[in-house]
């Protein structure tokens, strides 16, 4: 009998974490702190890693890790209320447990990105991944050249972190540029997807690493227009989304042609997948 | 690797090779026969063996048929692989009670259970364990349980002498001929000289379990009968080319071929339940009437179900051609990026036991020539 002493190796078993603190960022998306029930364990892990989390009595699903990695006391998730499971995890209380197993996945490459520019592409939730990495680079500025944010969301109620954009904007050498496909009245940004963003972007491509997340048919057109704006396909990083059941390459279901979603990913080289991402129902 | 020094076992000496591993705390699983098919299950003693029966199979069907001899493994394989035994269709893999609003796990579904003695495993049976090692042992993860009824089993290989109409190991390069993986290696000999096996250890467990059978040293002809099996079963009508086959694939994610079999495919999964090599789960979680008691159960999935590639908004894979084309592609292509070697071992049984009798090999085929509108 193996208690939930979270010494354990089998990559199964969830572990017991509370919920501290929930916060709403739009309508349907919240922010989780978990904290861990049994308080020795660190909570370490990459920026773009993601977790599988088990409501009691709900399911399991896979979670992008969206808090500050330099915390380990506690795992942070940003999740949108979209079906049976995510609506249970975003309606649980202070107090309440969520298993978590993992992190699981590769990570945005944080290092081989030092001393060159970071140009962070988001599309709605996909901000949520990205996170980690911005704060790692904003904490390491000195080991990062420009830092340029562009982030699209479907209108301005579905922006995350409006309050940290706005911070995010005031460090030295950072840029944040965000739009919304619908403005509205009140909105006097900018409006149209996200690649419009490029045009007011001080992007230097040369010594430049972007990292992409958000729906499949965004990537395809940011990955297209960073490749125009001069990167190299080695340079560009995405992070793609299958269903997933077990996160360590049991399953069989995140399979995306040769690679395995849950351990060869989320987070890809565009290079990797270019030509997978071009296929219809791959 | 079969030892030269190999033996001759008389056929009365299979019941007391059961019975020794019995002794040594082994359940041993053989073929038996039960619903018109060739199964694996519990032996009890020789008698279980499917003595005296063979297999008829073709696309789409499969028949059991009496033979002249008494042969204890005279056919080719059943419906059933060794996945039932190591990679069981179903296996809890933890239960948990709640505790005011949150959970403890009680505990985790690595039983201990007899190690099993698997009896009449053939070439292509050995390949697809070894295939599904690389997948649930000696890749990033283990999977503990998977790895508990492995690391136990004790392995007796049976030699095939003949093949069915849909085996075609030999091009996959896995059979006939049993050449490792195993803890004793049998050949079925019939002849003037009686009813025996040849018999050679491939493990210090299978001599310990050998010197406790009345084993004769083999002649000549004992080596030549049991070689001329195996040549008998590489006669095989069916095969894959397998040059270049990942690029062949790779290449022709569309062809036409894609829509001509998804227009026969009924998409039923048969073919990857009865595949000794798929591997694919899911999990579950059920919940007892008071809501306190949560178990998680793995069970076998199918990519073939429309469920398997869900995320929210939709399936990846809507058509039966995507289903289709994801199996055998995966099969026989990405299989190799994946883990070094084809998922596919020859074993034939997606094409006897598909109910349009669709045929791995002649898809293959068909994408080979190229044909505009995909018919063979
Ligand atoms: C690596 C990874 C990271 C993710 N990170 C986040 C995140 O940070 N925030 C967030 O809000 N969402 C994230 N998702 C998506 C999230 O997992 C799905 O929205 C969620 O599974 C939907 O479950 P549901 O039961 O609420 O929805 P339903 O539509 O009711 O789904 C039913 C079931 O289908 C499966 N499923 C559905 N959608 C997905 C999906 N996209 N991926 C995998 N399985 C799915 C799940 O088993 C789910 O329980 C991520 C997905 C992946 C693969
Ligand atoms: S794909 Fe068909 S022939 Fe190949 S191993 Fe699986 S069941 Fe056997
Ligand atoms: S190929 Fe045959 S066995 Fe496989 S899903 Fe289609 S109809 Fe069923």
């Amino acid at each position: 009998m193996i208690m939930a002493t979270g010494i354990t190796t089998d990559p199964m078993l969830p572990q017991p974490y509370s919920v501290r603190d929930v916060a709403k960022e739009t309508p349907d998306t919240f922010t989780l702190r978990l904290e861990p029930e049994i308080a020795v364990n660190r909570s370490s892990f990459q920026p773009g890693q993601f977790s599988m989390l088990w409501v009691f009595g709900v399911g399991e699903l896979p979670i992008s890790i969206s808090g500050d990695p330099a915390l380990q006391d506690r795992l942070v998730y940003t999740v949108r209320s979209v079906g049976q499971a995510t609506h249970a995890l975003v309606n649980r209380r202070v107090g309440e447990g969520v298993g978590v197993r993992g992190p699981f996945g590769t990570g945005w490459p944080a290092e081989a990105a030092r001393g060159r520019d970071v140009i962070v592409v988001a599309g709605g939730i996909g901000l949520a991944p990205l996170r980690p990495l911005i704060y790692q680079v904003l904490q390491n500025r000195d080991d990062y050249g420009r830092l340029l944010i562009l982030y699209g969301a479907r209108s301005p109620r579905e922006l995350l972190y409006r309050k940290e954009l706005a911070a995010w904007a005031r460090n030295r050498e950072t840029q944040v540029l965000v739009t919304v496909d619908y403005g509205g009245l009140g909105w006097r940004g900018h409006v149209g997807v996200v690649t419009t963003l490029f045009k007011y972007a001080r992007l230097q491509p040369a010594p430049a690493v972007a990292m992409v997340c958000g729906p499949e048919i965004m990537m395809r057109f940011v990955t297209r227009e960073l490749e125009n704006q001069g990167l190299s396909r080695d340079n560009i990083y995405v992070s793609m989304e299958r269903n997933m059941k077990c996160a360590v390459g049991f399953c069989g279901h995140c399979q995306y042609g040769p690679h395995f979603i849950c351990k060869d990913g989320p987070v890809f080289r565009y290079e990797q997948i270019r030509n997978l991402l071009e296929k219809y129902e791959l | 690797m079969a030892h030269r020094s190999e033996h001759v076992l008389g056929v009365d000496q299979l019941g007391k090779l059961i019975g020794v591993l019995a002794r040594k705390g082994y359940e041993v699983i053989g073929p038996t026969v039960r619903d018109g098919a060739i199964v694996y299950d519990h032996v009890e003693s020789a008698e279980d063996l499917p003595a005296g029966w063979t297999d008829e199979q073709e696309p789409g069907r499969y028949r059991l048929k009496r033979r002249e001899d008494m042969a204890l493994f005279g056919y080719a394989v059943g419906p059933q692989s060794w996945k039932k035994y190591m990679h069981p269709a179903e296996v809890r893999l933890w239960s948990a009670e709640r505790q005011g609003g949150t959970f403890r796990i009680l505990n985790n579904e690595v039983k201990p259970q007899r190690p099993h003695a698997l009896l009449g495993a053939r070439a292509c049976e050995l390949a697809a364990i070894a295939v599904q090692d690389r997948v649930l042992l000696e890749d990033k993860y283990r999977d503990p349980i998977y790895d508990q009824r492995r690391e136990g089993a004790f392995i007796i290989a049976v030699q095939c002498t003949q093949a069915a109409a849909t085996c075609f190991c030999a091009s996959m390069g896995t059979g006939p001929q049993v050449s490792g993986g195993f803890d004793l290696v049998l050949t079925e000999l019939i002849g003037p000289e009686g009813h025996r096996f040849l018999v050679a250890t491939g493990s210090d467990r299978g001599v310990e379990v050998l010197t406790e059978l009345e084993a004769v040293p083999a002649t000549e002809e004992d080596r030549q009968q049991a070689e001329a099996g195996v040549e008998a079963a590489r006669q095989q009508v069916r095969s894959i080319d397998t040059t270049g086959i990942k690029e062949l694939l790779y290449k022709n994610f569309e062809h036409p071929r894609w829509d001509n079999v998804a227009s026969r495919c009924l998409t039923c999964a048969n073919c990857t339940m009865v595949c000794p090599t798929c591997f694919c789960t899911s999990v579950e979680d059920v919940t007892d009437i008071t809501g306190d008691h949560a178990e998680r159960w793995r069970r076998w999935d199918s990519c073939f179900t429309q469920s398997f590639s869900y995320i929210h908004g939709g399936s990846v894979r809507t058509s039966a051609k995507a289903r289709y084309r994801q199996w055998m592609t995966h099969k026989l292509a990405s299989w190799i990026d994946q883990f070094g070697s084809s998922g596919c071992v020859g074993c034939g049984r997606c094409i006897t036991w598909c109910p349009v009798g669709i045929d791995i090999t002649e898809e293959v085929g068909a994408i080979r020539d190229g044909g505009k509108d995909g018919n063979p």
